[in-house]
């Protein structure tokens, strides 16, 4: 563990140096939480959404979820539950490309020979690259997360839709599935980053993990797809398990003979 | 197993596909000892140190380093060897002192911050401690690499090319260095194209390319290569006085460069008075006598020309 942790504060002392890639970490956080914020003030300085929505706007399937709110209410909810999906969504989003040139970015800079030459192991390794790709993501999310519970509380149009943005259902994918896929995301950008020979070709091939995660939202938009508790708990469950086998399938994929023999 | 050799390797092979890289090595490196491993680019340099500090495995053969078996006990050996790496190596953007410390901890260096300074005020780099490692020079980043190599207090050590592209102050220095490390008792492996530093630091000398072309001591590889020459400065060399000198049976040959007589034979140290002698009652006025010594390069050179 002592390992992980000091290639996790290498990892962050290196990276962080340049204000920029502290830049890259910070926006989208800030950026989505900015979104639901602007959508709280504007729905709720509009006037009366109750005399203006009727339920017959909100999609069938989200009715459900709106429990006893009023039509305003659970208009409300049903835009703001958009963008709570991308704070699931970002700590996943924003490290893939730093995980992506983890490894072939110390394969480019030939640090990789004198780090692989000590008594690290492959497991060590990758979960050090791994965890120092997506910790300050998840970290970034959260702070956003917390801002927005702040500005939610003071724009919310009712302390129904206040309860339902924070119940345990958004809590549970905000902190519980979105740190799962942020290991998942940045497991599988490590694994192409110790098998490619060029940062752009990881960069490029990782950013195709991201799909999924857009149809998701796109679903949920278009209201094809409704998360709820049962979703949110087998998204966790699914999520523990692909993690496991990602790292240990990306441990047996890290081979440091080619590796190093495939340098040019 | 004798315990004195830190490194035992015997009949070492490595295959890339159709390409035989290193085929069927054996040499041992005692404790205290500069082995030099000498070839030309492509020979297998690099892929041997890669296979003894446990990067690469080997096709076949089998290697002991600091009495771990390369392929079983890897873990093992990368934690009691230091590779100094052809290129570097640093992060740029941390500082000397992060580069060690890093490294330190991943060694399991008990006393990280005393060994970090031990090397940088040891290789001349405490005042520049703080700063980033991107704004020194080459010199100073070779330095660093090799205190980086050293933190860990290994008992075997790898250096690919130490002195590669430093200035002839910086490179003097580091050789320096190396030879001390020599005497605190470490088995050192140096790959190297300077065929003059190899001759200065190496105790014995493996010539490979793919295959072990000569190993043996530097003067050694010369003598089997060119035999021993004598050479003697004349002030001026008449005819009669080759014939004095071919009288000698052990005179193996005689050559006449300029104001010199070049003469071949096995024992100089014992034959010489004779001959000095021999020569001055045969009315020659001799100025200096010395051993013609052949550079390093040429007995190199020799070896890889006969292997073509």
């Amino acid at each position: 563990m002592d390992k992980i942790w000091t290639l996790i504060r290498k990892e962050w002392a290196e990276v962080f140096k340049n204000r920029f890639v502290l830049f890259t970490v910070a926006f989208l956080p800030l950026l989505f939480t900015a979104l639901p914020l602007i959508i709280l003030y504007v729905s709720r300085s509009s006037g009366d959404w109750g005399d203006a929505v009727a339920f017959s706007d909100v999609p069938p399937q989200f009715l459900e979820m709106c429990g006893g709110l009023e039509a305003g209410g659970c208009m409300q909810y049903f835009i703001v539950s958009q963008f709570m999906l991308l704070f699931m969504m970002v700590p996943m989003i924003v490290p893939i490309t730093f995980a992506s040139y983890s490894i072939v970015g110390e394969k480019t800079t030939r640090t990789l020979e004198p780090l692989l030459a000590t008594p690290i192991t492959t497991l060590e390794l990758l979960a050090g690259k791994a965890l120092a790709a997506s910790i300050p993501a998840v970290v970034a999310t959260w702070l956003c997360f917390f801002l927005y519970m702040i500005g939610a509380r003071i724009l919310a149009v009712s302390p129904g839709v206040l309860a339902k943005l924070f119940d345990p259902l958004w809590l549970s994918a905000i902190f519980v599935v979105g740190p799962l896929l942020a290991l998942a995301g940045v497991s599988l950008a490590v694994m192409i980053s110790s098998r490619v020979t060029d940062p752009r070709v990881a960069e490029q091939i990782s950013a195709i993990f991201v799909l999924p995660l857009i149809g998701l939202f796109v679903g949920q938009s278009t209201g094809l797809i409704f998360l709820n508790e049962r979703i949110i708990l087998w998204m966790a469950v699914g999520l523990l398990i692909l993690d496991a086998g990602l790292l240990a399938f990306a441990t047996q994929l890290f081979q440091r003979e080619t590796i190093l023999t495939r340098w040019k | 197993m004798d315990d004195s050799k830190l490194i035992v390797v015997d009949e070492l092979s490595k295959s890339f596909g159709r390409v035989l890289a290193v085929d069927k090595l054996s040499f041992s490196v005692q404790a205290g000892e500069i082995f030099g491993l000498l070839g030309p680019n492509g020979a297998g340099k690099t892929t041997t140190v890669r296979m003894l500090g446990a990067l690469i495995g080997p096709s076949s053969g089998e290697a002991w380093v600091n009495h771990y078996q390369i392929g079983r006990q890897d873990q093992q050996i990368r934690r009691s060897v230091g590779i100094l790496t052809e290129s570097p190596g640093l992060y740029d953007q941390l500082s000397a002192e992060r580069n060690l410390s890093f490294y330190a901890t991943i060694y399991d260096v008990e006393d990280v911050n005393g060994q970090v300074e031990r090397y940088l005020r040891l290789l001349g780099l405490w005042e520049r401690r703080h700063e980033a490692v991107g704004t020194f020079s080459k010199g100073m980043r070779q330095k660093l690499a090799i205190a980086r190599t050293l933190l860990h207090e290994p008992s075997v050590l790898f250096l690919d090319e130490p002195t590669s592209g430093l200035d002839p102050q910086a490179a003097r220095m580091l050789r320096g260095f190396i030879a001390d490390l020599k005497s605190d008792g470490r088995a050192i492996i140096m790959c190297t194209h300077n065929l003059d530093e190899a001759d200065r630091l190496c105790d014995r000398i493996a010539v490979i390319r793919g295959n072990l072309l000569a190993l043996d001591t530097p003067t050694a590889l010369r003598r089997k290569l060119f035999g021993r020459k004598v050479v003697f400065h004349l002030r001026d060399v008449e005819e009669g006085f080759t014939k004095i000198v071919e009288n000698f049976d052990f005179v193996q040959s005689v050559e006449v460069i300029d104001h010199k007589l070049v003469i071949g034979l096995d024992e100089p140290e014992m034959h010489n008075p004779a001959l000095v002698r021999a020569l001055v009652e045969g009315g020659a006025e001799i100025q200096f006598v010395g051993e013609l010594r052949r550079r390093l390069e040429d007995v190199y050179l020799q070896l890889v020309n006969q292997a073509d």
